[in-house]
């Protein structure tokens, strides 16, 4: 099955996917040393997003998180790409400064945890295999 | 989204790295929010200075940028974590001092003006009216916007300084006639006075705007306002509501320009006012610090702290946060001494807001709307709000 979204950051990454129906804030809600989401409550408590592709509806919290993303690029820890359903400007600078392929406007629910999914940022399309 | 050759020649890296980089932000920005193109910006303001915020992430970004970035526009910074000369005074640690320092740098070595204080206004980057530019800071966004009419958008520490390096901000948003519209009508039926209560005001206003899902007020009632309230009113508003605009009968440049908006109206009496004041002072609780200039203190405010305090002696920690430029007349004209001397400390570049100083107190007693949120928020103090007469009251009882 593939999704048409919106190209946010260019790339192509292959991984399992880990989705969220709630929003992430990378400030104060990720771990960037241990890839690990750590916001109290969060349906990820606990899960690392390292090596994944993190599928969420959108972002959250203060814009340092997107400082918090590109730390995470740096010490591998990042996620290899980023799917929402409508990005804002945190998750956006995150991506750019990071060099995380990222794609938008996708309906998440078609996409569930574990799947193998295929993001392709430079056309803006998600592949579930 | 419609580039010019320049704006293409960016992007595709013939300007160098950063400029790159800044470029990609800037266009993937105005993708997102629908611009047409992007429009020339004469002055930025950039956030994220302080290294309790920006970390060693921040900091990587930032040395990376400068490697060879340099900025196209006047450009000033947000305050730091501590005061550039006075720190040690102020019980910051040595290791803190060293990375702050290390941010600044690299700041510097963009050719960003370091002035780290959060009323580039008052200080030398004071755009005119209708200028485009690209600021960060909410309180100086609301404040450029509003009192003095010029156009931005509340840019984040990134994207700011993509614009600096560019000289360029995507056209959508605040930069356009059609969303600089009031929304909603406040009609205020008491009288505001002093910065303490433009505070108050701005939190009844963020509030209220945040429950109807609108940005921006028009605000009747209000016949005077100085300069400091107006201040004080743009930071608290702009924390509790996210605004980054309103328009106030009589007193802001672009009241008259836009239709008087009339389906949505609310009005704020003596009791509104009464009622939110007291959601901004907890109950028992020891004040162990007092803190005046959220927004950095003006000369003017400065004058008065001085006349108040002549001859007293302060008896609690006693901050008067303001920017570097305005220490320096204060320091000429003498009103450092009297302040100094009453045992009150200048924190100089930075402020109560960004400073490292969770844990630090236990409670704080400020004139700011917007420095009881954070205080509470970031720092885990307990709060109370009162007039600038009623902190050094407090701070020499």
């Amino acid at each position: 099955m593939k999704l048409e979204g919106r190209k946010i950051y260019k790339g192509i990454a292959e991984a399992e996917a880990i989705v969220t129906k709630e929003g992430i804030s990378f400030y104060g809600g990720v771990d960037p040393d241990t890839g690990k989401v750590v916001e109290v409550g969060h349906e990820l408590e606990g899960q690392s997003i390292t090596g994944k592709v993190l599928v969420f509806p959108t972002g959250k919290g203060s814009t340092v998180g997107s400082y918090t993303m590109y730390r995470m690029k740096k010490n591998n820890t990042a996620p290899v790409a980023i799917v929402n359903q409508q990005i804002d400007t945190i998750i956006a600078v995150g991506c750019i400064i990071s060099e995380i392929p990222c794609v938008d406007k996708i309906n998440i629910h078609n996409i569930k945890t574990g799947q193998k999914i295929i993001v392709n940022g430079s056309e803006g399309t998600v592949e579930v295999t | 989204m419609k580039l010019e050759p320049e704006e293409k020649d960016m992007l595709d890296g013939k300007y160098g790295k950063a400029v790159q980089k800044s470029m990609e932000i800037l266009t993937t920005l105005g993708e997102i929010f629908d611009a047409e193109c992007m429009v020339d910006v004469h002055s930025v303001q950039i956030a994220g200075v302080s290294y309790d915020n920006l970390g060693e992430a921040g900091l990587e970004f930032l040395s990376e940028m400068a490697e060879d970035g340099k900025v196209r526009v006047l450009t000033t910074l947000n305050p730091a974590g501590m005061d550039r000369e006075n720190w040690q005074k102020l019980g910051i640690d040595e290791e803190f001092a060293k990375n702050q320092n290390r941010a600044i740098d690299a700041f510097a070595k963009m050719g960003i003006i370091t002035t780290c204080s959060c009323t580039p206004y008052l200080i030398g980057n004071a755009p005119h009216y209708g200028q485009h530019i690209a600021w960060a800071e909410s309180s100086a966004v609301c404040y450029s916007n509003s009192v003095i009419g010029a156009r931005t958008n509340r840019e984040g520490g990134p994207s700011a300084l993509a614009s600096a390096l560019t000289g360029k901000t995507p056209k959508y948003g605040y930069h356009l006639d059609e969303n600089r519209h009031g929304q909603v009508l406040v009609m205020i039926n008491a009288p505001i006075r002093g910065t303490d209560e433009y505070g108050v005001l701005g939190k009844i206003i963020g509030d209220k705007l945040g429950e109807l899902g609108k940005k921006i007020p028009y605000i009747t009632g209000i016949p005077s306002a100085t300069v400091e309230e107006l201040k004080s009113f743009c930071a608290s508003v702009a924390t509790y509501g996210g605004t980054a605009l309103f328009h106030m009968e009589q007193i802001t440049p672009e009241y008259n320009k836009y239709p008087k908006p009339s389906d949505i109206v609310f009005e704020i009496n003596q009791n509104d006012l009464d009622k939110t004041r007291a959601e901004l002072i907890d109950d028992n609780f020891e004040i162990d610090f007092v803190s005046i200039g959220c927004p950095h203190a003006s000369i003017h405010e400065i004058a008065e702290i001085a006349r108040i305090l002549r001859g007293k002696k302060v008896k609690k920690e006693f901050w008067i946060t303001t920017a570097r430029p305005t220490k320096k007349i204060a320091d000429e004209t003498g009103y450092s001494k009297i302040i100094e001397d009453a045992g009150a400390k200048f924190a100089a570049d930075t402020c109560c807001v960004v400073a490292p100083i969770k844990g630090r107190f236990k409670g704080i007693m400020v004139d700011s709307a917007k420095a009881c949120y954070y205080g509470r928020a970031k720092n885990k103090f307990k709060v109370k709000i009162g007039t600038i007469e009623k902190c050094i009251e407090e701070a020499t009882r």
